[in-house]
């Protein structure tokens, strides 16, 4: 029998989720700026409203071009559906609130974003959601961390700042092992490089803002529900497997079968939190989807190109690098998991230490002309931050240690400009910044 | 709800309103491998306009307890048992698929049992291939790849679902990965094995409609059609770009031939 044959990646980074408008065949997929949409008759109505058709009511619960982009992400990470929210910190904050409620907690890597820390951290205790933080090298540390009303556990594929990899396939059987789902933040790879799902993820989800956009023009986040955890064999989980009062007394797994996180997600997270994407932003984020593997592709490979000018420069005598970590690089603790996980490159994140410490930190980042120094990622074009005289520069030394940045540790996004332009620059800037 | 059908518990989904078994009943029947989830819309619409909706999970399959039944014909019988213990003494069918067989069969055999057919993805034999015969008694992955991919048409591969952000391809292969290890390969046997559909549909008395894929490359529309010859009162519908996965793919077509069809008729 002939093999079923399935859309690869590219295609569906261009097609999936949109069919040509009905009503004018444009072939781009139009922007829906529409809050509300007309119903054919009452019954329709009621219909819509009742779970008995479907389509769109009102555009902060779904909206068509809002929806492309939802499906467009189901389809690249494999997954039975997704809801696109606000920012990446919304699609955070939705999944979580829609697996627990006050009293629940999380198990989650200690390198994450620093915003996704503030949430985990500072503010979801006050709700009564409180968060054990793990080395995410540290397998044990997961298992010991899991409690009885733990609900969820939660890490990135590439940890901030230090470039962790994390173990989809150990973290996820530890979670499973205990009867939960485990989310992953693959905000800083995209579909293209991993798919957490095929390694055993739950839900997966992004800032949109990044990578995926790629041209740093709107904010916006996802969370893609892979189908895959049994909420009930799992007990723990009565907003997905116990009649919903708030919703026509819905089970979600017995309406919904594989559907049932993402459709709770949009009918009771997106109704009532309300931190629904634009459909403007939806249009923006998906102009950046279209072009996704040829971007990604770019960035590696200038990745790989920067990465070997640095190391160039950390083994010259008067070399001005002190070190560089990229997951990729034989010294990186992670290399042979990343190769199994990212075989296709670990991202466009590097970072390096700079002789001459905080210093001469601050002087590279002013000589630099190409480099864009702004607190952001995953842009299309080249960034640079000094965490230790930016976003830590209220911590001394010692302090700065203790959260795995160093005074002389660099960071570098890298885009999509010329490479040969990176290293001119990159080059010029440190001999500037080292010179005695 | 929960019922008891020869010994063995038996869900059945009734689309969010209690069964009223006075109201005119309406029992769906999925495809191999799948479950009631496969009829979530129709399910709920046809439940709050005025019809008792049963959409079962068949022996084995979703959270019905037992083992799938092997052949058609003793899934057919199998609907009349569950007519009897839902007090129901005449139904709608409406099946999809393997499900559109037992429908057509218990329309054939039990004709005073049945109101009307409604055959989704349906031809008079199902001829299975081989291989896939072979994967899915094997409980090959493989198997679910290819009934997942051939069984959708151009609106499940590349999308533009009906439901805001679910993505229709994902959706059934994870679907057919919960159904227990050897139900797939026992279901796709039951539909190789049917050869009586032709004599079936010609034995049917009652009203048929059929919801027919124009790009259906499991069971085409035009072998669809010709089944749909062989009953006296038949009714063809053929969605244009709809693949074999008929109910998720057009979600919106089907209800309205649905509710078209089990309109109550003026005498």
């Amino acid at each position: 029998m002939a093999e079923a044959k399935f859309f690869k990646f590219d295609t569906l980074s261009l097609h999936a989720g949109q069919r040509p408008d009905p009503a004018t065949g444009a072939r781009a997929v139009p922007i829906y700026q529409s809050t509300s949409f007309v119903f054919d008759d009452t019954d329709h109505a009621a219909s819509l409203f009742n779970l008995e058709r479907a389509g769109h009511i009102y555009s902060r619960i779904s909206n068509p071009t809002v929806a492309v982009l939802e499906e467009r992400l189901a389809a690249l990470e494999g997954g039975v559906g997704a809801v696109c929210t606000a920012s990446g910190q919304a699609a955070l904050t939705l999944a979580i609130l829609t697996l627990m409620d006050a009293g629940g907690h999380i198990v989650a890597s200690s390198s994450i974003y620093g915003g996704s820390r503030n949430l985990l951290a500072y503010t979801l205790p006050r709700f009564g959601i409180t968060t054990t933080f793990v080395n995410p090298r540290d397998l044990d540390g997961f298992r010991n961390a899991i409690r009885p009303e733990t609900r969820l556990v939660f890490g990135e594929v590439l940890g901030n700042p230090g470039l962790e990899v994390l173990d989809i396939p150990e973290v996820s059987q530890i979670a499973h092992d205990a009867g939960l789902p485990l989310m992953v933040d693959a905000t800083f790879v995209t579909p293209y490089l991993c798919k957490p799902l095929s390694f055993g993820a739950d839900l997966v989800m992004h800032s949109c803002t990044k990578w995926l956009a790629g041209h740093g023009v709107a904010i916006g986040g996802a969370v893609i529900d892979g189908g895959t955890f049994d909420w009930e064999a799992s007990g723990k989980f009565p907003t997905l497997t116990e009649p919903y009062a708030g919703y026509h007394g819905i089970d979600f797994v017995e309406e919904f079968g594989p559907a049932a996180f993402v459709m709770r997600a949009r009918a009771e997270g997106l109704r009532d939190f309300g931190a629904c994407m634009s459909p403007m932003n939806a249009f923006q984020i998906l102009q950046g989807v279209e072009t996704l593997p040829l971007r990604m592709k770019g960035h590696i490979h200038n990745t790989r190109k920067v990465i070997g000018f640095l190391e160039s420069e950390a083994y010259a005598d008067k070399g001005a690098v002190a070190w560089v970590t990229y997951p990729e690089l034989v010294d990186h603790p992670d290399h042979r998991l990343s190769a199994r996980l990212l075989p296709h490159g670990a991202g466009s994140i590097i970072s390096f230490g700079i002789k001459g410490g905080r210093d001469a930190g601050r002087r590279f980042i002013e000589k630099l002309t190409l480099f864009s120094h702004l607190a952001n990622v995953g842009d299309a074009k080249s960034l640079v931050i000094h965490p230790a005289s930016t976003t830590h520069a209220q911590l001394d030394a010692e302090a700065l240690k203790a959260s795995g940045v160093g005074e002389d540790m660099i960071r570098l996004s890298i885009g999509l400009e010329d490479c040969d332009d990176l290293i001119d620059d990159l080059r010029q800037a440190l001999r500037a910044a080292t010179k005695p | 709800m929960e019922l008891s059908v020869n010994g063995h518990a038996v869900y059945a989904h009734t689309g969010g309103r209690p069964f009223d078994p006075a109201l005119p009943a309406v029992v769906l029947i999925h495809g191999a491998g799948m479950d009631h989830t496969v009829w979530s819309l129709q399910t709920r619409y046809l439940a709050h306009h005025g019809r008792a909706v049963l959409a079962v999970d068949l022996p084995g399959h979703g959270r019905s307890a037992g083992v799938p039944l092997a052949s058609v014909a003793e899934l057919a019988d199998w609907v009349v048992s569950l007519l009897d213990a839902a007090g129901v003494e005449r139904a709608a069918l409406v099946g999809h698929s393997m499900g559109a067989l037992v429908a057509l069969d218990t329309a054939a055999r039990h004709g005073e049992r049945v109101e009307s057919l409604a055959l989704l993805g349906v031809a008079e034999v199902m001829p299975v291939h081989p291989d896939l015969l072979a994967a899915a008694a094997a409980n090959d992955p493989s198997s679910i790849e290819l009934v997942i991919g051939w069984g959708h048409g151009p609106r499940g591969h590349v999308g533009g679902s009906a439901a805001p952000g679910l993505a229709l391809l994902p959706g059934g292969r994870r679907l057919m990965q919960r159904t227990p290890p050897g139900v797939l390969g026992i279901d796709l046997a039951a539909c190789n094995a049917y050869e009586r559909g032709g004599e079936a549909a010609s034995a049917v008395a009652c009203p048929a409609l059929f919801l027919l894929g124009a790009a259906d490359r499991m069971t085409p529309a035009k072998a669809g059609r010709a089944l749909a010859a062989r009953v006296k009162a038949s009714q063809v519908v053929v969605l244009p770009g709809v693949g074999h996965m008929v109910m998720t793919e057009d979600p919106d077509a089907v209800v309205d031939a649905l509710a078209q069809h089990l309109a109550p008729k003026a005498r």
